[in-house]
């Protein structure tokens, strides 16, 4: 078993090094650089550009080297925990990240949470009472959530809270505590945020899990040993939660891979609808105007969180069913 | 009659359907006495296994009992306790889910599937304990422990910690016995407990569960569709057709003095080993093959061909696997250990026009071989060497253009019915497409041709537009067989062509087989594990284990005078469908049957050791240590 972690770790590398020459690649394909887009803006603008300015940046960033050059200059730095200068903010990328990257994990997990949550106790109903009116209600409500673009549906939400309640729900904090230090209200301020989002980002993730739980608990229903079990004079309760139900679990837990990166980077639109203080909006602005140590690190960051998700199902894979963990070569 | 265990009266069993009701069990009676055992006969479809998931309050959703009673009397309750109505309790009821594993078990045909793959047997076997007499979980384990030993497993305490997937096959049913004991039910179910096993394997489950039986005084409801099997075990024989019951009686009268004609065509429909030469088997549902133009499509030599020539002549056959770990970055630790030689040195000649049957139980290598004659593996080495009578081609060695016009010469018919044809295509375009691929033939030719290969395999010409979901599994086969005929081969590799059909099914694809076979002077390579089925087709039988071929010989010689122990275990395993030649229970060859180490000299394999195939008589090869004298006939 540490055999296997050890060799899975070891192919993350060449794997995040690939993915890094990807993000860089791709970050510096739209023509110029980020020096010429602020010089043009500051020039329409009718301001003066300090050269010197322009000089040091090009001078610390090796702009002007060729372009392995300065990935190598960025790949070394991310090595060494540098993730880069955000020219945009003016201060180094790991400062501009800092707080957002929590709110963003808080918001992805509270996603998860949230799916897994819902999605679970409904697609076992569906699977058990498969065709029934609850089945058909919940797969239609399901649909609609699937159909339903995210951004709309926060639209919709934003609108009602404001037209029913009269309160903003935009944004994760309240804006009278959004410099204040944290403290247990700001805490609960969060909480009362966070739902609006979490619903949103949820829902389609919510309605995917619904349908694939219950095909997949349908497939075992009527396996040999599920009958076996109940030939056995176990309880249905105890059955279905014991057998067929744990074998159902394990695309559930394949999916937690993917789940992550999907909630992060789906979540980035919501987010500016909702001008959630997470990285997301950040990201498509770093983007536009091509900061690009901070959307390479970005990216960089989504990427490691998407391989390290993917070995945590895996481990969580080979923790819940022996076959996996046994070795292929018996499962036959 | 007050006296039985268990009493099933006119029990009615239906399927709700979307158009309506279909009543798979139709007023079924009949009964089991305490510490009997009672054979419940009949083809799949005959509502033999749908009776016995009644009797477990385990009927599929869409099934309910529609009249009737199952009247079961727990000896547990006493003497002078009524019965209860099983048939009248909830599924799912307390009452019944006391009965259900407590007091009736059931196993089932698939140990493969049957068996939770993620938990260990252990927890699975002590479910049932805790469910049925409760106790500390020490307890449990230990009374576990003790069944595991009880049904042959050689390391109880480890075996408590195995999962499903780490033992073999009849290790697996031993479990799923141990579980359906481990409460001592009054009844045991059994559902087709050896249909999925070796035949060695079968004889050894067969035994247990006698034994257990006598040890345990519980009864035995053996639903089965094998005869052999019940010759052997069964007291009383309950023969079941389209859901009703067609004769009862005890063993005897059954095999000795079948009333019913269903049953004696039944019973006609079985091959025997004590068959006459000669006689034929007679199937319940006969085909009429159109063998009009049969002598005209006969293959023919070309002129100046030697007539003694093999067609086929396979020289030391090797192949072996590598079971990989995975992951790309694993490391080959030891290559050795996960090498498995599949198919070791085999050699063999198909002379023109028999029929060799190449016998051996299941991983023994025998679909491998058929897999390298065919280009579909490729050997590590060994050769292939076909001959039209004149002129020798290395069958190995095509490639391109030439390899595709020798597929033409040799075609094979596969196992599964059901798999081995495109639910998409219609039958024509399953028929005509080697023809298609050979560029034979314009389309109005093919579908003549097609027309008439229908007729060769007796189906209906109006079939041709269908597709192959509206046909059985016997005509599935035949469709099969049209389509390895269509490209006129000279050689036919059959794989278990009926292992996968009912007995009246089998008799009537053997007597097919058979007869294209003559009428169109076919040689045919016959792949199969039952030894009844291969003495019926067979002119030569070579024996297959463990990769190696162990003895070859005609076949009234091998049966006759079976000289390799394995051959001989093999022969003495396999039930025989006659009460007056039981199988001998008490010297069964055991596991180590197959282990060529534990085979006495000198046909002992191991390091040391290294038989080879000796001829002994006339066409009779062993392999065997060398005698003194010997001319080295080595095959």
């Amino acid at each position: 078993m540490i055999d296997y972690i050890a060799r899975r770790l070891l192919v993350m590398i060449p794997t995040l090094f690939i993915i890094s020459v990807l993000v860089f690649v791709i970050i510096q394909l739209p023509p110029g650089d980020y020096l010429e887009t602020l010089v043009a803006e500051l020039q329409s603008q009718g301001e003066a550009v300090s050269q010197e300015r322009i000089a040091f940046y090009r001078q610390e960033y090796g702009l002007g080297e060729p372009i392995w050059k300065q990935f190598a200059v960025w790949f070394w730095g991310l090595l060494q925990g540098n993730m880069g200068y955000s020219f945009e903010y003016e201060m180094p990328v790991a400062d501009v990240v800092g707080d957002r990257i929590w709110l963003t994990i808080l918001v992805s997990f509270s996603t998860i949470l949230f799916i897994y949550l819902v999605s679970f106790p409904i697609g076992v109903y569906s699977a058990v009472r498969q065709y029934s009116l609850g089945d058909y209600t919940l797969t239609f409500i399901g649909f609609i959530g699937l159909a339903t673009p995210n951004f709309l549906l926060a639209l919709i939400l934003m609108y009602l809270a404001n037209q029913w309640f009269g309160i903003s729900i935009g944004g994760l904090v309240d804006p009278a505590l959004r410099d204040a230090p944290f403290s247990l209200e700001k805490l609960l301020d969060i909480l009362g945020h966070l739902w609006v989002p979490v619903i949103v980002i949820g829902t389609a993730g919510t309605a995917g899990m619904i349908r694939r739980l219950r095909a997949n608990l349908l497939d075992e229903l009527h396996k040999q040993y599920v009958t076996t079990a109940r030939a056995k004079g176990v309880p249905p309760r105890k059955l279905l939660m014991k057998y067929p139900l744990r074998m159902a679990l394990n695309p559930f837990i394949a999916d937690i891979g993917n789940l992550l990166p999907e909630i992060i980077s789906g979540a980035a639109i919501v987010s500016v609808v909702l001008s959630l203080e997470t990285t997301g909006p950040m990201l498509l602005g770093a983007l536009q105007s091509q900061d690009m140590y901070l959307a390479g690190s970005f990216l960089m960051a989504l990427a490691l969180l998407t391989v390290v998700g993917n070995l945590l199902s895996d481990l969580a894979l080979a923790a819940l069913d022996p076959r996996i963990r046994l070795g292929a070569e018996a499962a036959r | 009659m007050t006296g039985n265990l268990l009493e099933v009266r006119d029990l009615r069993i239906g399927f709700t359907l979307d158009h309506g009701t279909l009543e798979a069990v139709r007023g079924v009676s009949f009964r089991v006495p305490p510490g009997g055992t009672v054979a419940l006969v009949g083809e799949s479809g005959s509502g033999k296994s749908v009776v016995a998931q009644s009797i477990m309050g385990i009927l599929p959703k869409a099934a309910r009992v529609m009249g009737g009673h199952i009247l079961f009397r727990d000896p547990g309750n006493g003497p002078d306790a009524p019965p209860v109505d099983i048939a009248a309790l909830p599924r799912d009821g307390t009452a019944m889910r006391g009965i259900r594993g407590g007091r009736i078990s059931i196993i089932f045909q698939e140990p493969m599937t049957s068996l939770s793959p993620l938990h260990t047997i252990g927890n699975q076997i002590g479910e049932a304990v805790e469910l049925h007499r409760g106790g500390s979980a020490a307890e449990i384990a230990a009374l576990t422990r003790e069944m595991l030993g009880m049904v042959g497993f050689p390391d109880p305490a480890r075996a408590l910690r195995t999962y499903p997937f780490e033992l073999s096959g009849g290790l697996r049913q031993r479990a799923m016995i141990a579980m359906a004991l481990v409460c001592h039910p009054a009844l045991l179910i059994a559902d087709e407990p050896t249909t999925a096993l070796d035949v060695t394997i079968q004889a050894q489950i067969l035994k247990l569960i006698r034994d257990l039986q006598a040890e345990l005084g519980m009864a035995v409801l053996m639903i089965t569709h094998d005869l052999g099997v019940v010759a052997n075990v069964a007291e009383e024989v309950v023969v079941m057709y389209h859901g009703r019951v067609m004769e009862h009686g005890r063993r005897a009268d059954i095999f000795h003095d079948p009333r019913h004609p269903y049953l004696k065509a039944l019973l006609r429909a079985v091959p025997r080993f004590d068959m006459k030469p000669g006689e034929r088997l007679v199937p319940i549902r006969a085909i009429e093959p159109d063998a009009t133009r049969l002598t005209a499509r006969r293959v023919t030599p070309p002129e100046g061909a030697d007539p003694n020539r093999p067609v086929l002549d396979v020289r030391a056959l090797t192949k072996s696997f590598t079971i990989r770990k995975r992951g790309f970055l694993a490391r080959a630790d030891d290559p050795a250990a996960h090498r498995v030689v599949a198919v070791d040195g085999v050699s063999f000649q198909l002379r023109r026009g028999e029929c060799l049957g190449l016998v051996g139980e299941s991983g023994c290598g025998k679909t491998t071989v058929s897999k390298m004659l065919m280009r579909a593996i490729r050997p590590d080495s060994g050769g292939v060497v076909y001959s039209d009578g004149v002129t020798d081609t290395d069958v190995l060695t095509l490639e391109g253009d030439r390899l595709k016009a020798f597929r033409r010469t040799m075609q094979f018919i596969f196992q599964d019915p059901f798999s081995s044809l495109d639910p998409r295509m219609t039958v024509l375009d399953i028929v005509t497409e080697p023809l298609d691929i050979h560029g034979i033939g314009s389309p109005a030719e093919r579908k003549a041709f097609a027309k008439e290969l229908m007729g060769l395999v007796g189906l209906d010409v109006r079939h041709l537009n269908r597709y192959p979901h509206s046909f059985s599994g016997g005509q599935r086969q035949r469709i099969g067989i049209a389509r390895a005929l269509a490209l006129r081969p000279e050689i036919l590799i059959c794989d278990e062509p009926v292992s996968a059909l009912d007995v009246s099914i089998q008799a009537q694809i053997l007597n097919l087989l058979k007869d294209l076979q003559r009428a169109l002077g076919l040689t045919t390579l016959f792949i199969s594990h039952n030894l009844a089925v291969v003495d019926y087709v067979a002119d030569r039988i070579a024996v297959m284990c463990r990769g190696r071929l162990v003895e070859m010989a005609p076949r009234a010689a091998l049966f006759r005078e079976p000289r390799h122990p394995y051959t001989q275990a093999l022969l003495r395993a396999v039930p025989e469908p006659n009460p007056d030649r039981p199988l001998d229970f008490d010297h069964l060859a055991g596991a180590r049957a197959s282990d060529p180490g534990a085979w006495p000299a000198p046909f002992t394999e191991d390091d040391a050791h290294l038989p080879r195939l000796v001829e002994v008589a006339d066409g009779h090869f062993v392999r065997r240590a060398p005698m003194i004298r010997t001319e080295g006939t080595a095959a």
